[in-house]
């Protein structure tokens, strides 16, 4: 435990050094890069149980307009707090569904989960008063009663995030090495031998489901901070769906490996997009099937799996 | 101690040359315009590319000194243009970080513009911030100007609510009976926003009206199957829509067999676009707008015939609105950077000197006069233009029946916001 936190702490120095020293435009890149990466950490939970949500959208838009409104409409301003109550939004819209979605598998899961999260983009596009398809502005948040100017507005709540997202990175890591996280690997194999051992493969999934939904409202209210703006669109199945490419890239041995993947896509993209204006797509589309045709576990396997493999030589 | 001075020596010289180099890089130097603009999705076909098709050859022209007077000056001030193009597709979230990847990593001087109205409400806060004079040239919604106010964003076309104001004028011109009429607009913020200027402009024009139907398909649904037999069925004088792009193409033609056109007086808001590439197959007798005084309804100018002619000649169709949209932006972009060497000597302009010039500026554009006038000076008004479709001789359908619309007659005043005005009964129009 004090070794995985201590892998924390560091892995936090390490990039607040890094975002200290990184032009501006990297600054911003890489706070949604973490964003992603949360959302895409909780997705990488249920995976590990053998499910793929394509619905991630739903929490991390319910996380994002939360703590939005309250940021635009009620003047809460506290990063930390507004990030805190988009966890806990999307983990109670999460808890709310997971009842009904736990006893789902496979494609209908998938679909399910992607489903709801249509409803949601349809509602608030239909909201006018929230801006509907337009979304709102989000005001800048503050940091511990300090409001920083501009020049130093990107990088105080690049700290915040990387803060959060070690901390998330490390509670997952502990939780999927814990007795209760190793069952949703068990029930990934064989979900009728795991509930003939005893445990229950519905609240092993409920329980992912949960945290899955906090991690992604944790990333929608920091991705509304960081943009200042939130609309529908962070509901909408391509939101999703980017997100499970990013956990897939990721792969789901490593619970940092998918930060690293969010960012790798998000600067590719973002270089394709430059450089290729008219056919950006073809070029991230060439690169997401390169890597998924020498890395199918994705990012994380390239250490993952040597640390296993080290593992298992030593017993 | 010889040796380092000697070398201290060097390096003066050297840090000389490099001055003096980069003294004569200045007098070339260029200016770095970013443009973003749809070139996939939906709106790419209909709005993104034709702009960006405008854009290049206004950008090369421009460079090339080969515009009339008042653009005939190289470039910007002699500055050479250098495009740097992003693709708006990806929402909002892709586009504010497209933004700053435009400004903090490209370092462009300016950044030009935003089809949709979510990504210019998105940028406008971030280019504050980042305080970079930023021009969004096309989007629509008069949120950006109403809600807020800003230093360094401008917006070089009118907002939407001239659109449906100067179509219920163009319906009381030509003295269409109106007694019942309905709407089919897309199931998003535009469709909306555009249906409630509508209604609200009709009780002030035709007061006895009254609306049969309103449908709201959603946004690319491209079948209209159901609400065509809504409409047929309701029977309106009237039938007003938003559609714009792929969906207006597919309700005209799933429309057109079953007697949609000649059953009621349908009209498009900012349909004019879907002319081109329907040609022949465009019905007859519908009323378009262009959301301003664009291509078949432009004004006939020197400026306005170079243009078209320019537009023409690369590829082969008629310019109609996105790439005038994009043309009103770049030539009024061009005269703001030259106003603002003026007045600093010649240097390249800073974003606070941009901005002081583009402020209440006015300029002639191939779409008639631009002047920026609301929103404290940074939301532009334009005249605007209506027709109905009709053949010409050569049995093309084009737009007849033009009548065009002073900005003043269909924009709210500077101070008054575009809903408030029309129900207030348009106060202080000037329509002579």
């Amino acid at each position: 435990m004090i070794r995985v936190f201590g892998l924390a702490a560091l892995g936090a120095v390490l990039a607040i050094v890094a975002g200290a020293l990184a032009p501006a435009w990297l600054v911003f890149t890489m706070t949604k890069a973490i964003a992603f990466g949360l959302v895409a950490l909780g997705i990488v939970g249920l995976m590990r149980g053998g499910l793929v949500s394509f619905g991630q959208g739903l929490y991390y838009c319910a996380g994002a307009y939360v703590s939005g409104l309250l940021a635009a409409r009620f003047g809460v301003s506290e990063a930390a707090l507004l990030l805190l109550i988009g966890a806990v939004t999307g983990a109670a819209a999460a808890a709310l569904v997971s009842p009904l979605i736990a006893r789902y598998r496979g494609i209908f899961f998938a679909m399910l989960t992607m489903a709801l999260s249509m409803v949601l983009y349809g509602v608030l596009a239909k909201a006018t008063p929230i801006g509907g398809t337009d979304g709102f502005n989000v005001p800048r948040p503050s940091f511990g009663g300090w409001t920083p100017g501009p020049e130093s507005a990107d990088l105080a709540l690049y700290v915040v995030a990387v803060v959060f997202a070690a901390v998330a990175a490390a509670l997952c890591r502990l939780y999927y090495d814990s007795g209760p996280g190793l069952v949703a690997l068990a029930a990934r194999e064989n979900e009728l031998r795991v509930e003939y051992l005893g445990a229950s493969v519905f609240t092993v999934t409920q329980r992912n489901f949960i945290l899955a939904g906090g991690l992604a409202g944790l990333g929608g209210a920091l991705n509304g901070m960081a943009l200042g703006h939130v609309d529908p669109f962070f509901s909408y199945w391509t939101t999703s769906g980017e997100v499970v490419f990013i956990a897939i890239l990721g792969g789901y041995a490593s619970a940092v490996a998918v930060f690293g993947a969010a960012l790798i896509v998000e600067l590719v993209r973002s270089f394709s997009g430059q450089y290729f204006p008219e056919s950006w797509q073809l070029f991230l589309g060439i690169f997401l099937l390169l890597v998924i045709i020498f890395l199918p576990r994705g990012f994380g396997s390239l250490w993952a799996k040597r640390a296993t493999g080290a593992k298992g030589a030593g017993e | 101690m010889f040796d380092v001075r000697k070398r201290g020596g060097i390096a003066a010289l050297l840090a000389g040359a490099a001055l003096a180099f980069g003294g004569a890089a200045q007098a070339q130097e260029t200016f770095k315009v970013g443009i973003v603009t749809f070139l996939s999705g939906q709106a790419a076909q209909s709005f993104g590319v034709p702009a960006w098709d405008g854009g290049k050859v206004l950008i090369e022209a421009f460079n090339n000194g080969t515009a009339p007077a008042p653009y005939d000056k190289k470039g910007f001030g002699g500055m050479e243009i250098v495009p740097v193009v992003i693709d708006e597709a990806g929402g909002a979230t892709v586009q504010v970080q497209e933004y700053r990847n435009l400004v903090q990593r490209e370092n462009v001087d300016v950044v030009v513009g935003y089809v949709s109205s979510g990504d210019c409400l998105a940028i406008a806060p971030v280019a504050e911030e980042l305080k970079k004079f930023t021009i969004l040239y096309d989007c629509g919604t008069p949120r950006i100007f109403e809600d807020a106010s800003y230093e360094y964003v401008f917006r070089t076309a009118a907002h939407a609510t001239q659109d449906n104001v100067g179509l219920a004028r163009y319906l009381k011109a030509k003295g269409v009976e109106v007694s019942t009429y309905a709407g089919i607009n897309q199931d998003y913020a535009w469709g909306h926003d555009s249906w409630a200027d509508f209604t609200a402009a009709m009780k002030q024009v035709y007061p006895e009206a009254t609306v049969s139907a309103e449908l709201f398909p959603a946004f690319g649904a491209g079948q209209y199957g159901t609400e065509i037999s809504a409409l047929l069925q309701a029977r309106p004088d009237l039938i007003h829509s938003s559609l714009w792009g792929g969906d207006n193409q597919a309700l005209i033609l799933q429309g057109l067999p079953r007697g949609l056109f000649q059953r009621s007086q349908v009209v498009f808001s900012a349909g004019d676009h879907a002319m081109p590439p329907l040609g022949a197959n465009y019905p007859e007798g519908v009323i378009v707008g262009a959301r301003g005084a664009y291509g078949y309804m432009a004004p006939d100018t020197e400026l306005n015939r170079w243009w078209t002619k320019l537009y023409m000649d690369a590829y082969n169709v008629i310019p109609v609105q996105a790439p005038y949209r994009m043309a009103q932006a770049l030539t009024g972009l061009k005269l703001a950077v030259e106003k603002a060497m003026e007045a600093n000597g010649g240097k390249k302009p800073t974003s606070e000197e941009l901005a002081a010039a583009m402020k209440n500026f006015s300029w002639e554009s191939p779409a008639g006069l631009i002047e920026m006038t609301n929103g404290g000076g940074h939301q532009a008004i334009q005249p605007i233009a209506f027709g109905r479709s009709m053949k010409n001789d050569a049995g093309e359908v084009v737009l007849g029946d033009i009548v065009r619309f002073p900005a003043r007659c269909v924009n709210p005043p500077a101070d008054m916001k575009g809903i408030d005005w029309i129900n207030a009964g348009f106060p202080g129009a000037q329509c002579d």
